[in-house]
Formats: structure tokens, sequence, C-alpha cells
């Protein structure tokens, strides 16, 4: 083994994100990691990376503990961790990312050439001849720069490569070029930790695989002798502990219907939003969930399609006609930190006129708004950065409640929330659906999903994959979500 | 108020450098004496506010300064002395205002030039163009009716004064209203104001705008205080930058008020007063207020991480 | 004003089971590489062209051997400040200081030298040694207090404002005769100063392309995080840049002090070196945030601004038009990076 973790267990916030996790890699294995979102395995990866410093446990590479303050300190030891979102300069060529900080120098002078023919050399052992060490990274495609963070891996000598969610952004004849690629990782007797959703690459690249699910572990097998149900069942199975506000009366008329709706992401999307209703949007990252959100709310609109009331092709549009967002990260797209909860709670309904609402934009109105948010205590002068989590979102759904849309569409709505606000904001939802407004909520937790939903859909790589009917299993959405596995 | 708490800083400061200067100079203590600082101080108090309308969305406005003396230049060169042309000029000189910023806010926004630039080549641009037209010197002569406003006084007041609650009321109750909101919101998280309706681009061409208007008046005010010179505005984007960030208005905005900015230029005023009273003139000026601006925004980033979060 | 942006990729690859051809990737590098430095230099010529016609159709003659001298004299000391401020803005900063350094160090060079032969050696050396301590200054205000390039550098222009105008009216110190030659000679055709200028910018160059200290340039202004995970001492390369930067602007002080015969407070403000000098960079196709440009490109700029210059002393045409142009130009040439830099990342 030249991995082992042990007993791994990691806290943020007070929020218990591992539990006492054990993972073991040998050399020349393809080892896949799965689990829900949130299930842990991204934290996991970095405190093998030394991003993040674990509170219990111990980390063993090769024989020898290891405990790193730096990531520099982990490719050091041989550790490369390969993130979606490449750590690339795209102003610079393939060969100077791959020697970015350890730039090979002869006479005081940056050795050009032996950065190019070492490179190049790693090019070629790869198979991979479509690009040269000397082009700019930003020529190059997602694919291509994937493979030019391997050959930075490999350069770094490294024996264990992570990768997370490889093929999240690859079309398909790309995934096959991984596919090779991870064998020649595996020829020349690396370890590698493959973090994905995608069953069927699991099945199709790995010799074991270790399941997360809320922070622990649930088993680790050969994945032979393991099928696709069984892991699904081992990722997502889950006593019925947690409890939801009772689904509501019969849904009423259409508040917005999609025909054909498509842009450069998604493809034949047919919706329709009925007043009263929770319509679930389930699928896996980069299945175009939150594409399809803000197509709707015309932030990134469609191009082709009709929609009814009508096509928005911006967010001020879409505003008018009585649809909000809920966006996925409220830090980034939901809120002005800095300002107060107030000004926040107003900011559509200053923005937008005729997207205001009777009275609440008044003094008292808004102490009334975060009474209706159950935001105790109501301090609206506070400024919205020192709130938790869960009360920062209570501000967001506060500032569209005071807009009153028809449509209300929530991305990830109790993301980072702690319990006893997720309760409240699904209470929320469910009244403010009650009360008559279509709601569309996506989730990657599916029991949330499955609980709150009266209808859900199944979104895969931009299309809606399928439908299914409230209390539909999650087996059954993860099914959908995964595509075909090969088991 | 949560606003008037994180101006403590710069109260403290003003007020000490206040009662300094009252110490040096009993005479500031009188209403006429207090009064001749204000005037002095109402351009450069009137400038940054204009400025913190640029700053907080977000952005620079390196141009007020050559705007100035414009309105300066222009003013001079078409009153010439004759009473009756004032107040069609002074019109003008509010139009030329607002079309600059109009300017910078388009192309800043339009264009995607960083306002750095945009500014920056505005700034050359009228610079240029003034003196291309004057014929390289400022010529004719400013009307008693237009130096009114910077010299003279109404009854008691100094119409500088009364010109500076004007503006410093407007620029607060602008903040208060919806579109300050949405400004300063901009200035804090451009894609959330986005997609929460704020018409982001629109919102900071106004910023820019109220910034040429600001830079409008206090051209008129500064007009009438020191004359016609060439040199009328020199150095003025950096004085306003500086009083803003003075304010703890931060570069990059989403934080600060119009108040605080118009207390920086106060402050900032104060020191030079303060300066001067104490044989300190000229070019040391310039040393005192370099260090000054350092200490000030390296301390302002320096409190930052002691606030604890309170999770609520 | 970097930030962290995910590289724009190309779209994707060609059909299925067949990897692009080698030619494809190459040839798209080429593509990418006819970038900003060569706008420049078409822009350059473009403008060389129509300034030779205006100048013909006005009865005289633009290519003389005295107007290209002219021009090589001109852009000399911007020429300098520029390639240093290249390397300010490369790693993501700027420098609104240099202009003031400039009248600084050329009162310290005439001073010192105080006319005597002897005097060059320790002058130079003394130009040197205050350049780079105001450029430590610079880079560590920037680093450890945390505070803006913007204001950072207005602050420190500020002091070094106050400290120059407080002790010198006018004129001061003299240069010895031997090293006024330096703003005066020639050998051939090129001038001296023209020859310090290549060669600063040649070693700015080499250092950027060749050296570990250009690489990490390159990586900081690009996109300071990747660098620092990359184990990189992103404060130590900011430093570095303004230290070098600083003392360009003190090379470009020596020159104009051999010029003048001594040095001067309001040499560096005159020239309008620091905004001129920004301009120079941007103009030569070097991103303002950082990360990308080089330079050649700065290089380009500053001989565009020499030419429009001299073109417009043959028209004999108003200095203050020269500025509105001027101002024209720079806000035009950003606003067409811009737009290449938006549409190529939308590929």
């Amino acid at each position: 083994m030249i991995l082992r973790m042990r007993g791994i267990a990691k806290s943020f916030l007070g929020i218990r994100v591992l539990s006492g996790v054990d993972l073991d890699v040998a050399a020349g294995e393809v080892h896949a990691v799965v689990g829900e979102n949130g299930a842990g395995k991204s934290t996991l990866m970095k405190i093998l990376a030394g991003v993040h410093a674990p509170d219990e446990g111990s980390v063993e590479i090769d024989g020898t503990e290891v405990s790193f303050a730096h990531p520099v300190e982990a490719q050091r030891a041989g550790v490369a961790i390969i993130y979606q979102e490449f750590n690339l300069l795209p102003e610079r060529s393939v060969a100077e990312n791959v020697f970015l900080g350890r730039e090979p120098v002869r006479r005081w002078l940056v050795d050009r050439e032996a950065m190019e023919t070492a490179t190049a050399r790693l090019l070629q052992e790869l198979g991979e001849t479509s690009f040269t060490p000397r082009d700019l990274v930003r020529h190059l495609s997602i694919a291509q720069q994937q493979v030019v963070e391997i050959v930075k891996a490999l350069s770094q000598d490294a024996r264990i490569i992570v990768m997370d969610e490889p093929t999240a952004a690859l079309a398909e004849h790309e995934v096959e070029l991984l596919y090779r690629l991870v064998a020649r990782l595996r020829e020349r007797g690396i370890a590698v930790l493959y973090i994905s959703h995608r069953l069927r690459e699991v099945f199709d690249l790995s010799n074991r695989v270790t399941v997360l699910k809320d922070g622990a572990l649930v088993r680790t097998a050969d994945t032979a002798e393991i099928t696709s149900d069984e892991l699904v069942r081992l990722m997502v199975g889950r006593d019925l502990g947690t409890y939801f506000p009772d689904r509501g009366a019969r849904p009423g008329e259409v508040r917005l219907s999609v025909r054909g709706g498509g842009n450069a992401v998604l493809d034949g999307i047919d919706l329709e939003l009925r007043e009263r209703e929770i319509l679930g949007v389930a699928g896996l990252q980069g299945s175009g969930r939150t594409e399809l959100a803000k197509a709707l709310f015309g932030a990134e609109p469609f191009t082709r399609g009709t929609m009814s009331p009508l096509r928005p092709t911006s967010v001020r549009q879409a505003v008018a006609a009585g649809i909000g967002l809920v966006t996925e990260d409220r830090k980034a797209e939901g809120l002005a930190l800095r300002q107060s909860v107030r000004d926040n709670a107003l900011l559509v309904s200053r923005s937008v006129r005729g997207a205001g609402n009777g009275g609440r934009a008044g003094g008292s109105g808004v102490l009334e708004l975060l009474e209706a948010v159950r935001l105790h205590p109501p301090r609206p002068e506070q400024e919205v950065r020192y709130l938790s989590g869960g009360n920062q979102q209570k501000v967001v759904l506060a500032k569209w409640m005071t807009v009153a849309p028809k449509v209300l569409i929530f991305d990830e709505p109790t993301r980072g929330v702690d319990v006893g606000a997720k309760a409240a904001i699904h209470d929320l939802m469910r009244g403010l659906a009650e009360d008559g407004m279509a709601i569309m909520m996506i989730s990657s937790e599916l029991p949330e999903l499955i609980g709150m939903s009266d209808r859900v859909v199944v979104m895969r790589e931009g299309r809606i994959a399928g439908a299914l009917p409230a209390g539909a299993s999650e087996e059954a959405v993860m099914r959908l979500a995964a595509g075909e596995v090969t088991s | 108020m949560r606003a008037l708490r994180s101006m403590g800083p710069i109260l403290a400061v003003l007020a000490v450098l206040l009662v300094l200067i009252a110490l040096v100079n009993p005479f500031f203590l009188e209403p006429a004496g207090f009064l001749a600082f204000l005037k002095r101080a109402a351009p450069l108090v009137i400038l940054a506010a204009g400025q913190y309308f640029v700053i907080v969305s977000g952005e620079f406005d390196l141009s007020v300064g050559s705007l100035v003396t414009v309105q300066v230049v222009v003013a001079a060169r078409l009153i010439d002395g004759q009473e009756e042309a004032t107040w069609p000029v002074l019109a003008l000189l509010i139009v030329i205002g607002l079309l600059v910023g109009l300017a910078n806010g388009v192309i800043t926004t339009g264009l995607r030039v960083p306002s750095f630039i945009t500014t920056l080549g505005m700034m050359l641009v009228l610079s240029g163009a003034v003196f291309l037209w004057t014929g390289g010197a400022p010529r004719g002569a400013l009307s008693e009716t237009f130096r009114m406003f910077g010299r003279r006084d109404l009854g008691p007041v100094p119409w500088s004064v009364l010109v500076l609650l004007a503006a410093g009321t407007a620029a607060i109750l602008l903040m208060r209203s919806d579109f300050g909101k949405r400004l300063i919101a901009t200035g804090d998280n451009e894609r959330a104001a986005g997609l929460s309706g704020v018409r982001v681009d629109r919102t900071r061409i106004a910023a820019f705008v109220v910034s040429g208007l600001a830079a409008a008046v206090a051209g008129i005010l500064l007009g009438g205080f020191a004359g016609v010179s060439a040199q009328v505005g020199q150095g003025l984007e950096f004085q306003a930058i500086t009083a803003v960030v003075l304010g703890g208005v931060a570069l990059g905005g989403g934080r600060g008020s119009v108040v605080a900015a118009m207390a920086g230029a106060f402050t900032l005023e104060a020191l030079f007063t303060l300066l001067n009273l104490y044989g300190i003139s000229g070019a040391l000026e310039f040393a005192v207020q370099g260090v000054i601006i350092i200490a000030a925004v390296a301390a302002s980033s320096v409190r930052l991480p002691f606030r604890r979060a309170l999770r609520v | 004003m970097t930030g962290r942006s995910r590289p724009a990729a190309a779209t994707g690859t060609a059909a299925p089971d067949a990897p692009a051809p080698r030619e494809g990737g190459k040839g798209r590098a080429l593509a990418g590489r006819i970038g900003s430095t060569q706008v420049i230099y078409l822009a350059l010529a473009g403008v060389m062209l129509v300034g030779w016609v205006l100048v013909a159709l006005d009865g005289g003659d633009f290519l003389t051997l005295e107007t290209i001298v002219g021009i090589q004299q001109r852009s000399a000391a911007l020429g300098i400040v520029a390639v240093g401020q290249t390397l300010a803005i490369l790693v993501g900063s700027l420098d609104l200081s240099v202009a003031y350094l400039i009248s600084l160090t050329s009162l310290v060079a005439a001073e010192i030298m105080a006319g005597q032969d002897g005097g060059i050696v320790p002058g130079v050396a003394a130009v040197l040694a205050v350049s780079a301590l105001i450029g430590l200054v610079n880079g560590l205000v920037i680093t450890r207090l945390h505070v803006h390039a913007f204001i950072a550098t207005l602050g420190t222009a500020l002091i070094v404002k106050g400290i120059v105008d407080h002790l010198y009216d006018g004129p001061a110190g003299s240069v010895p005769d031997s090293f006024q030659r330096l703003g005066y000679d020639r050998i051939g055709p090129v001038p001296v100063s023209a020859l310090l200028w290549a060669a600063v910018a040649l070693a700015v160059w080499f250092l950027l392309r060749r050296t570990r200290l250009g690489y990490r340039i390159y990586a900081v202004g690009g996109d300071e995080e990747v660098a620092r995970l990359s184990g990189v001492r992103t404060g130590r390369i900011v430093v570095a840049a303004h230290i070098l930067c600083s003392v360009c602007a003190g090379v470009a002080g020596l020159l104009l002090a051999s010029r003048l015969g001594a040095g001067a407070p309001t040499v560096g403000t005159d020239g309008g070196y620091d905004l001129e000098s920004i301009a120079a960079v941007v103009l030569g196709g070097t991103a303002l945030a950082g990360g990308r440009g080089g330079v050649a490109g700065t290089v380009g700029g500053v001989l565009l601004l020499a030419v429009l210059d001299s073109v417009f002393n043959q028209l004999e045409v108003n200095a203050f038009f020269k500025d509105v142009v001027r101002g024209v130009v720079i806000v035009a040439a950003v606003a067409v990076y811009a737009r290449r830099g938006a549409r190529r990342r939308s590929r």
C-alpha cells in the first residue's frame, strides 16, 4: 500500500464533515471514491493534498507518516491533485505551466530546452500528440488542459494522483482519451484516486471503490465483486429519519412552461411549473441544473424553443414577469455581504419597478418580513456577512418574498445550512407553494429532493433524462441521473 | 447607527485636528474663522462626495482635476467679464460636467475599458482640449456674480458653505434613495446585484455623472475662491481619492458612507490648515499627505481581521 | 487586480477517435502569438505611413535622418521608464511614483557628481541605491501592509515630491561634461541614449524570457493563487518587480540629468512620465491586470507615442491637440484589446 489514511476526521465551524474514514490505495491501483454531494469526498482529498489538516487521524505515504502544512509539501511528497477548476496559467505555455515554481536552471538561466524536452517526453509517454509544449494553455480544450495537469503531476514524480470529477466537463470521445491516460498512469505504478459520480467510469476504470456517506466510510469493495445497484444503495440508502412538511393540495394552473428550450448547454427542455406545486430537479454535477435555472431566469437565456408567459432575455425581464431565483451560491451571487439585512431584503424591490408588492418596503414591513422568514432575532441593520449560513439564506428568501413572484426557483436551497434552518426553509417553501406560488427546487440532497417535491425531473448532460412521481426512490433518481451502467 | 459607528476613527481624528488648530489659532473658534475654514474646504468636500459615488461602485475617476480646470478656464473665456453671461455659462458648466461624466461612464461600461484608463485618457483629452481652445493660456475673466459663489457671503454665511450644505444634503439623500442602495450593492457584489435585477451598467454610469457634476460645482467655487489659472485643478483627483480613502471607504467598493468621505475631506483640509499654521507649507504638505494616505489605508486593511464573525 | 479565472478553452477537438493534427495545435499557437505585440507594431507602421503622407502633403519630409534621430532621442527616457513600468504592471501592480523618482534621482546625480568626473561613479551608485530603496518601500507597502498599488505608489510619489520640492526650487547640481555625452553623443547616426534604452530594454526582455524571476513575474501577474499553490513566494516577486521598476526610473533620471547638465525638481513631472509610461505599456498590449504582454509591446508603444509626437511637431500642430489625440489613442487601444480579450474568452 502506497497510501494509508486512518481514522480521518474533520469539522468545519462545528459541522462534522468527516468522521473516522479509512482509505488504502496500492501502487498501480485505480481507486474510485464515490458518494453524494456533501459526503466528504472533496474534503478527504484536500486533506491528502495538504490543503486542510485533519482534526484526527493519520496519513501514511509509503510507510512514512506525513503531515502537510502547505500543498507544496504534499507535492514534494508525491501527491498531486487535479481539481475541477484547473490550476493553470492561461497566458503561459504548456511547458511553463508544468514547471511552474520548479523551473530548471542552467547557469542561472531557465533551461527552456530541458523544460520543453521533459514535457514533450511526458506527452509522448502519455500518447498525447494533439498539442506541443509550446502551445499556450488558453488555446487548449478542457480535455487537453487536463492532460497538462496530468503531465504537471507526472513531472513532479507524483506517485499518487487524485482526480476530482475528471470527466464532468468532457465530451464523450474525450472521456475515451482519459481512459487511456488513466491506463498509462496505472502502468507506471501510480496510484490513482478517482472521484466521480459517473458509475460507468467507476466500473470501467477502478480496481476498488470506496463509498462515503454523510462523512463516514460505508464500505470499500473490489469493483469486480459489486453491482451498480448495490453501489447506488450504499451511496444513498438511509433510514427515513428526516421529516419533511406534508405535501400540499393539488397543483393549479400552469404558471410557466417551456417547449424545446435550448442554448449552448441545454437541449430539448420541456417543462411545466404549476402553482401550488414543488417541482424537484435532480441530476449530477455538470448535468445542467443550474444552467436550466439561469435560463428560466433570463440570466443565461434560452436561444431556442418557446416559453410562456415569456422567454426572458434578461434578468429584469424575468423579474418583471414574476420569476425569481434563489441562486446556488448565496455569497457569490445572492447577497451583498457588507450591506445590511434590510438593504439586501429590499434590493429586488428597489431595482425593478413593478416588481415590488404593496407595503413591504416600509420600516415595519421589513420586520414583518423577517418574522415571516423566521429570522430570530430580527436585526435589520446588521451586516449580512455576520449571519450564519441558514440565516443568510433566509435573507435571500426574504428578498424574493418582497416582490411576491409567481414562480420561484431554488438552487440548492439548504446547502451549507444547519438542521434547524433547513427545516424552517422547507416549511417556508411549502407555505409559499400553498399560497399559490409555483416552485422549482434543484437539490443534490436526495432525501430533501424526494421529501419536498410533488414531482421530480432528472437532468443528465443538458437534457431531461426522465420524470418521476412523488415518493420515488432515491435509487430510481440516481439511476436516471447516472445513466446506463455496465455491471 | 451602523454608519456612524464605523466613522468613529475618522471623526476622532478630525476632532483632534480641529482642537489642535484652535489651540494654535484661537480665531478659529470664532464664527468668522470657522466659516473661513469651511469656505476653503468646500470644493474638496464636494469633489470627495462625487468621487465617493464612483469609488463605492468599484471604480476610479481620475479626470476630476482636469475637469475642474476646464470649468474655470471655459467660464473665464466665455464670460469675459460680462455679468449677463454668468447664468448661461453656469448652466453650461453644469452640462459639461454631466457630459464628461456620461462619457466616462459609457466608455468604461460599454467598451469595457478599466476606469483607471478611461478617466486617465479623459484627463489628457480635457487638458489638451481646453488649452487648444484658449491657445495655451487662460484668457478672459470671470464676472462678479460668478465669483460670488466662491468668495462672497450671503448675510453672515459664505455662499460656498450654503452650496456645500446643499450638495452634501443632496449626496446624502441620493445615497439613501433606491439608487444609492443599488449603487453600493453593485460595488459590493456586482453579480448578486445583476441577479437581483439591478441595471449594473447604468448605475455605474450614473455614478460617473454625479462625479462630473460635483467637479462642475467644485470648479465654480474654486474659480471664485482661487481665481483663474491653468493649475487650479492640479492634483485634485488625487486629493479627492485620498479624502475618500481617509474616510474609510475601500477602493474596490461596496463599503463606506458619503458622510465619511466628506469627513475625510474635512480632515485632509484640517491637516493642511494645521500644517500651514505650524509653518510647514507648500512642499512638505505633500510629503505628509503621502504618509497619511498610506497609513490610513494600511490601518483600515489591518483592522478587518480583528472583527470576529459573530454567528447569529 | 488579478483574480481567479478559469482558463478559457478552445472549442472541442476533432472527430472522435482522431487525435487533432499536430499542425493544428501549432497553428493555433502561432495565431495566438500574433497577439498584441504584432498589433502595436502594425499600428506603429500605420501611424508612420499616415504621418509620412501628412507631412509630405504639408510639404515636408518625414523620414529624414534628423527626424529618426529625434524620435530616438525623445523616446529614450520614456522608453526606459516604460520598460520598468512594464515589470510592475506585468506582476499585477503599477507604479505612480516614477515621475517624482526621476526628478529626485536627477538631483541626486547632479549634486553628487558636482561637475567632477570623479563624481560620476558615486553619483550613479547613489542613484541606483536610492531608486532601489524606493522600489523596495513601494513593494513592501503593497505586500506587507496590504495597501492597493495605486494608493501605495501615490503615497510614495507624494512623499518624494514633498522632499524634492521642499529642498529645491529649481535646477541644482551640475553634471560633468563627460557624463553629458551620454545625453548628446552619437555613434554614427545612433544616439548613445537610444543605445542605453536598447540595452535596458534588452536586459529586461532577457530577464522576462530567460530567468526564473521573469517566469514568476508572469505567473504572479497571471493568477496569484495558482502561483502561490505552486510554491512561488508571490510577495517577493512583487517586491522584486517594484525594485526593478524604480531602478529603471533612476536610470532615466540619470539620462535626463546628463541632458540637462543638472538635476531639476520638475523634470519628471514635466515629461509626464508616470502616466505616459503606463500609457505606453498599455498601448503595447500588456494587460493592466497583469500576466500578459512584455517589453516588445512596450517598445512599440513608446515608439508610437514618439512618432505621433514627431509628426505633430513637423506639422506644427498645437501641443494641446497632441494631448487630445494621445488620450483618445490610449483609450481606443485599450478598448480594442478589451474586445479581443473578450472575444478570445468566449470562444
